[in-house]
């Protein structure tokens, strides 16, 4: 389970296009499609590139997990029933810095809600879903 | 043709419409506002509240239900708390169709209409559903278009009983926001927008403190209006900054109150509407942003990129300008974003990062700058068709306490959201 009190996280359900990224998760990795042709990354998965339109070129390539945190909210009032019991909870928007225009999201967990050094260096963790799916997260650097 | 998005003026280098001044809003009605549908009275249910709007649309413009050959709608209506499993009411009330939508072919046999031509209930929401209607009538799919655009409030909590924020998984593209809290809608990504605006310029969330009051303000003289109708008091400086907060910055006072309710309009041609009832207000061009972010949240930089777009696009295919528009009503769902299209369509000189600086200025109705005059949907309820009949009634001259006392020949409306959202320019004369 989470290491944050009380959240229940969804679990994210794999489909075809985001099988890879989810068994990599659960290997404790994180992919990445990379269009070879633009050597453009892509988050969330796609079936096309952004960049050229082609679905030709994309492969999954490993990152390294670093990245800053660029913005945060906190979330008092989820409508979303996992989160309720979890509040406040942090909400911020990652950046990686192989490529900042990529961005994840992450509840920070360990910095507490509203403590949240925008601009820090965060490092890639893994957290555990309701059904045991792990998903990608992010931790400041100690 | 109207098809899909085939009709959208959603890319640059377009031109001029080709429909410029050749199309006119003649007609508006409103029906009746609620906080919620209390499920028994029918002629408060979303059926009930189309078909009083429509008839007054309809007299408005002076018009008969014969004249009627087009009817547009959109099911985007938000009614997002679920009732199935539930029981129905007798015919024709016994399905969803005039529960929690409206459809075309439900409003031509509740009305009596004989004479309908063109059929559409798969608009988008209102804001690209007033272009569409405006290019429907404009390519002669139909002469005269009624338009309605219901807003549902069904029991409970808003949201709550949405079955995806109730979900312990999180399928499709959500496998990718909600495990992280991420709610759909337009709160969360316009947020992460606004707290890197204030970044950038400096910025801080009071900043939006008098928005809020002048909206509440404006909202007031809006008879129909939830909070006329149902808090009519002015709020405070100190209870915005007070409000209860949602997602920290964002406080209640920030979003629109989901209300149950429904507006009417009628798009006819420019040589038809010379003779009715009313002045026409002239559609002068549609413009439309469909597009998304690189990644998981778009950012301030793609959002302004979008409204400098949406801007471009408005002024190529109406032929004005930014000194040219009188009256402005963009979207205030969330107080959060609306400075984005202040900004992009560089209304009364505002440039990037200067729109707190203008709302502390004179944006009373009765002042130089009267910024949303409608009150928007933060001062009426969250209907999104105010955007639209404020600028109808601002070039009327019939908006009485809220009539502008600048030039009011003008006005620009449209919602959603920077990235997805639909423009319409009017005027009072065809060129």
């Amino acid at each position: 389970m989470s290491t944050i009190p009380g959240l229940e996280r969804p679990a994210p359900v794999p489909n075809e296009l985001t099988q890879p990224f989810w068994d990599a998760c659960n290997e404790r990795r994180l992919v990445l499609q990379n269009c070879t042709s633009c050597e453009r990354l892509h988050y969330p998965p796609t079936q096309r590139c952004n960049r050229c339109g082609s679905g030709d070129n994309l492969q999954w390539q490993e990152v390294e997990g670093k990245g800053h945190i660029d913005v945060y909210m906190v979330i008092r009032d989820s409508r979303i029933r996992g989160f309720r019991s979890a509040q406040p909870i942090n909400f911020a928007v990652i950046t990686l810095d192989e490529d900042p225009g990529i961005n994840f999201l992450s509840n920070l967990p360990g910095t507490p809600p509203g403590e949240v050094p925008v601009g820090a260096p965060v490092e890639l963790i893994f957290e555990e879903t309701s059904n045991g799916q792990l998903v990608h997260e992010w931790q400041v650097v100690a | 043709m109207v098809s899909n998005t085939g009709w959208m003026r959603n890319r640059e280098g377009m031109g001029v419409w080709e429909h410029r001044g050749k199309v006119a809003l003649v007609g508006w009605g409103q029906s009746h506002m609620d906080r919620r549908w209390d499920g028994v009275a029918l002629d408060r249910s979303c059926g009930g509240l189309t078909k009083e709007a429509c008839l007054k649309a309809i007299a408005d413009a002076g018009l008969s239900l014969d004249d009627i050959d087009g009817l547009i709608t959109s099911p985007e209506t938000r009614a997002e708390q679920t009732w199935a499993p539930r029981p129905y009411f007798d015919p024709p009330y016994d399905t969803e169709d005039g529960l929690t939508k409206t459809s075309a072919e439900w409003i031509q046999r509740e009305l009596g209409l004989k004479n309908v031509k063109y059929f559409n209930s798969d608009a988008p929401y209102i804001g690209p559903m007033m272009g569409l209607a405006a290019q429907a009538v404009g390519d002669g799919l139909c002469e005269t278009a009624l338009v309605w655009y219901p807003m549902v409030n069904l029991e409970g909590r808003y949201g709550h009983n949405n079955p995806q924020n109730n979900n312990q998984e999180a399928p499709g593209a959500s496998a990718f926001t909600l495990p992280w809290g991420y709610q759909n809608g337009a709160m969360f990504n316009n947020l992460v927008v606004f707290q890197q605006y204030c970044q950038k310029y400096g910025k801080s969330h009071d900043g939006l403190a008098p928005l809020c009051l002048n909206l509440r303000r404006n909202g007031l003289m809006t008879p129909w209006g939830y909070y006329a109708l149902y808090e009519p008091y002015q709020l405070t400086r100190e209870d915005y900054l007070n409000g209860r907060v949602i997602e920290e910055p964002l406080v209640i006072y920030d979003c629109d109150r989901p209300v149950n309710t429904c507006a009417a309009f009628i798009f006819t041609t420019a040589e038809r509407a010379k003779d009715l009832r009313q002045k026409p207000v002239y559609v002068l061009n549609h413009a439309q942003n469909n597009g998304t972010g690189r990644s998981t949240m778009a950012t301030l930089e793609e959002h302004q990129e979008a409204v400098a777009s949406l801007a471009r696009k408005m002024w190529e295919g109406s032929g004005l300008g930014p000194d040219d528009v009188d009256i402005f009503n963009p979207y205030d769902g969330y107080l959060t974003f609306t400075q984005q299209f202040l900004e992009g369509f560089q209304w009364h000189g505002v440039k990037w990062g200067e729109a707190h600086d203008f709302y502390a200025e004179d944006i009373r109705v009765e002042g130089p700058h009267p910024f949303l005059s409608s009150g928007g949907n933060n001062g009426t309820g969250r209907n999104r068709a105010v955007l639209f009949s404020d600028s109808i009634e601002q070039l009327r001259g019939t908006a009485g306490p809220r009539q502008v006392t600048v030039r009011a020949e003008t006005a620009l409306a449209g919602c959603n959201t920077p990235d997805s959202c639909g423009f319409l320019m009017m005027s009072k004369h065809p060129s």
